[in-house]
């Protein structure tokens, strides 16, 4: 099959915009799995119950999706700190197979309860923008898809500078590699903790606002992200900032590239095939640490 | 300044330390000593609350430390420079340095950073470099003026020579006594009795968690029996 090369580039460029909010869903999971060295698998469903908030936001108040970042940050910012601090750390008792699955109970319940307070239906939201496009000489690009690139980079970015300017930010890195130094030099591992656990969450929160205008939701939505995300993060090396927004770019172009010549259903394939040939052939990623 | 009475500690049920009892005055350099397993590391981390007593009283300026957070601690001007450096690998030296001011002396952090360079100038030289490429005597060095960062009322040192080359334990130990000159009160954990004795004003033996002899330094090292256990004479 062939296409005029306008074509190509269209989906190139739809991918590389999908692939940068997928970078921000991965951003949490491999911030989380560098410091505190689990695999959170209660990311999708927080996710989800992100996606859901800016869904009855809209829905009930009339906020704009985009409008909602600035309440629903800090709420999930506050909700995945308290988690890992009253919740996740006590309950899984210092040993790291427990945390695993208490987030997985986690998952389970949060999952269960939106599925009990929304049903299974498929909802979804409209906006003025939501199916506006922009030309970019014979392209043509979704807008909102545009603001959410534009914003997952923005995040990207900060939360990189977070990390490699401020003194929690020092902290956090400090924690990942060396605990009991970090505690002599007087820093609370368990705020830490939850501090890392609280950005994963808020990025989550952002990502939803920048979906939503494109974007259906239903109860289980956030497992296909996670799946992706995933991907992401062991493409671009577990616990690297870079490798995740590196591997999400590469992924969303991969997606997009594979649905035009396989068609949409099998866009997916290409994903999981780089899966497996990355851990066949370079399991620590492209940014990640030797080993 | 720092009162230890009758400390317990162990891990599980294994009790470590069996009521130790020591003190270190303003000023002092204060050996404590034993071989490998006696308790000494066990010690440190009850000092610095990363491991909760069983029993006991640990007074610092008068305020009572036991269960206290390592935050805490180190708030109280308490600093442990620990066994084995424990520095931040993935970061700079720098950064290394900034974090030792992150809980107590944050506003002094430039003026400190500048008089850690001034004791340490191979530290400046690697300012950009990341701290675990850093050579065994660098790390050290890293070490201690993290630990200086804080603006220590009491700095204990554990094992501060372990793994550096006769020379460089040298110079450390050098060091050492020019910190406290400085005014630093410096409690030194060491295996290394000969050379902790030559710059310490008192020491305390360790054996098998409990201290089994204590006094001046110069007494310590005429001691017969001590010469027999750790010297083979």
């Amino acid at each position: 099959m062939t296409y005029p090369l306008p074509i190509i580039a269209e989906a190139m460029l739809n991918g590389l915009l999908t692939g940068a909010v997928y970078a921000l869903v991965a951003l949490g999971l491999t911030l989380v799995y560098g410091v505190l060295h689990i695999i959170n698998f209660a990311h999708g469903a927080l996710l989800t119950s992100a996606m859901f908030a800016v869904w009855a936001i809209h829905a009930f108040l009339g906020v704009d999706p985009y409008l909602a970042i600035l309440p629903l940050t800090p709420l999930f910012f506050a909700l995945g700190y308290g988690l890992q601090r009253y919740v996740i750390g006590p309950a899984s008792h210092g040993d790291d197979g427990n945390i695993l699955l208490v987030t997985l109970g986690l998952a389970i319940i949060i999952e269960n309860g939106l599925l009990a307070l929304f049903r299974s239906d498929t909802r979804s939201l409209a906006t003025d923008y939501s199916f506006q496009v922009v030309e970019l000489g014979p392209l043509l690009l979704s807008q909102a898809r545009l603001y959410g690139f534009a914003g997952a980079l923005a995040v990207t970015i900060l939360l990189w500078l977070l990390l490699a300017r401020t003194d929690i930010g020092k902290a956090i890195r400090a924690v990942a590699k060396e605990k009991l130094g970090a505690a002599l030099v007087g820093i609370d591992v368990r705020h830490v903790y939850a501090v890392t656990f609280g950005i994963g969450c808020a990025t989550l929160a952002i990502a939803a606002c920048l979906l939503m205008p494109t974007f259906y939701v239903n109860p289980r939505v956030g497992g296909a992200f996670v799946l992706v995300a995933f991907t992401i993060v062991v493409l671009g090396g577990m616990g690297s900032i870079p490798g995740a927004l590196a591997g999400g770019l590469v992924i969303g172009v991969v997606e997009s590239l594979c649905g035009l010549f396989l068609g949409e259903s099998l866009g997916q394939i290409g994903i999981f095939i780089i899966f497996i040939l990355v851990l066949l052939f370079r399991p620590t990623g492209l940014f990640g640490a030797r080993a | 300044m720092l009162e230890v009475a009758g400390l317990k500690a162990g891990y599980g049920g294994v009790e470590v330390l069996r009521g130790i009892d020591l003190a270190v005055g303003a000023g002092e350099i204060v050996a404590v000593l034993g071989s490998n397993g006696v308790g000494k590391t066990t010690l440190n981390k009850v000092l610095s609350g990363v491991l909760p007593a069983s029993a006991g009283r640990i007074v610092f300026d008068g305020r009572e430390l036991a269960g206290a957070s390592p935050a805490a601690i180190v708030e109280a001007g308490l600093i442990h420079v620990p066994e084995g450096r424990k520095i931040f690998p993935n970061m700079n030296v720098r950064e290394n340095l900034e974090l030792g001011s992150y809980r107590r002396a944050r506003p002094n952090r430039a003026r400190n950073l500048e008089r850690v360079f001034a004791t340490f100038p191979r530290l400046r030289e690697r300012v950009a470099q990341a701290a675990g490429t850093l050579s065994g005597g660098e790390q050290q060095m890293l070490a201690i003026g993290r630990g200086m960062m804080a603006e220590p009322r009491l700095l204990i040192l554990d094992e501060p020579s372990l793994g550096l080359s006769p020379l460089l334990v040298e110079e450390m130990f050098a060091l050492i006594l020019r910190l406290n000159r400085e005014g630093m009160p410096i409690m030194l954990v060491e295996q290394n009795v000969v050379q902790s004795l030559e710059i310490a004003a008192r020491a305390y033996i360790v054996e098998n968690g409990a201290v089994t002899l204590s006094g001046p330094a110069a007494d310590i090292a005429a001691n017969p029996d001590l010469k027999r256990a750790y010297l083979g004479l």
